[in-house]
């Protein structure tokens, strides 16, 4: 318990005015959930447009419910945890995760992994849909529900999972929710302008920048758990994100040097 | 059984990933971190050393794989 009673000084000396990790917080909210709702409107649309929207609509209010049941349920039960425990979990895992989207996004970059592609993406989704047969359920086309429930469901999870972190371990969750969901609505809203996928946005950019801020945030809080002692205090984290940030950008020429160098197969 | 099996690998792979490695380098990391810290060493450079050579060592790995 005595955790818990140190907790709220640490709490307060992170939160108390709007910091530089507040702003960061929210910006690695509503990028994350933005590229993530991405691929998820290319989903609802393909399913859509091809078997009508009143199925695909339920499925994505319903996936959307039970993401918001899960930042509702989850956000205030991790109050009662210790900060130093809450940040060496969160550290950790936001580390793990965070590189995880760094290590593809540089891959992408360096022309190791190909780019998605928004549009074939799209192509192929409506393609599936158009061959999907009809099958009702609880009076809904069961394929349209199911496909824009999973898409909806599984592209907000890790949106879910980023708010979650991001929030409990700034006691901003409220924030970093407000951060998600303004992406969600400036997706849908292009989405609706464009009536189509947004293939312009720059996916592989945004996660870049996703993968840089998780992985920055999850150092600086992981090594905060362990009674680490950041030298300038939360300025550090600045300096972790120019590091790896720096560090990334060199292995992307590094890997985009050695695959321009790697010998050409002889034609057959 | 194999709801569970799909529920436990479904969250490996949201976690751990493609690179196991990273995640056991970054547990690895995280210990010797709180070990040093509790020795009165002030350790803030550690992790970020390791989180770069983890990175460049998977993707290392990945493109040797790849070409």
């Amino acid at each position: 318990m005595g955790g818990g009673s140190d907790a709220a000084p640490r709490r307060s000396r992170h939160h108390d005015a709007v910091s530089t990790s507040t702003v960061l917080l929210v910006l690695g909210a509503f990028l994350a959930s933005a590229v993530e709702m991405v691929e998820a409107l290319t989903i609802v649309l393909g399913v859509g447009i091809v078997r009508g929207w009143r199925s695909t609509l339920i499925g994505v209010a319903a996936a959307t419910i039970v993401l918001a049941a899960l930042v509702a349920a989850l956000g205030p039960a991790l109050r009662v945890v210790p900060i130093e425990t809450l940040r060496l979990v969160v550290g950790a895992l936001l580390l793990a995760f965070g590189l995880q989207w760094l290590r593809k996004a540089i891959l992408r970059s360096s022309g190791y992994m190909p780019h998605r592609d928004e549009d074939a993406a799209f192509r192929r989704q409506r393609e599936q849909a158009a061959l999907a047969g009809h099958e009702e359920r609880a009076g809904l086309d069961w394929y349209s529900f199911t496909v824009a429930f999973k898409g909806v469901l599984l592209e907000g999870l890790e949106v879910v999972f980023i708010v979650i972190s991001f929030g409990s371990a700034q006691n901003r969750i409220g924030l970093a929710a407000a951060g998600a969901a303004a992406a969600v609505v400036v997706v849908v809203g292009a989405g609706v302008l464009a009536r189509g996928p947004l293939e312009r946005v720059p996916e592989n950019t945004i996660k870049y920048a996703v993968g840089l801020l998780l992985t920055s945030f999850g150092c600086f809080w992981g090594a905060e758990g362990v009674g680490v002692t950041w030298p300038g205090d939360e300025l550090s984290l600045l300096g972790v994100i120019a590091f790896i940030g720096a560090v990334s950008f060199l292995l992307v020429r590094a890997l985009r040097r050695r695959l321009a160098l790697a010998p050409v197969e002889a034609p057959a | 059984m194999r709801y569970v099996r799909s529920f436990a690998l479904f969250w490996w792979n949201f976690v751990v990933g493609d690179d196991w490695r990273v995640a056991a380098g970054l547990a690895v990391a995280l210990g010797l971190t709180s070990l040093l810290t509790h020795e009165g060493v002030n350790a803030w450079w550690l992790l970020p050393v390791a989180i770069v050579l983890l990175l460049a060592g998977s993707l290392w790995r990945e493109t040797r794989r790849a070409a």
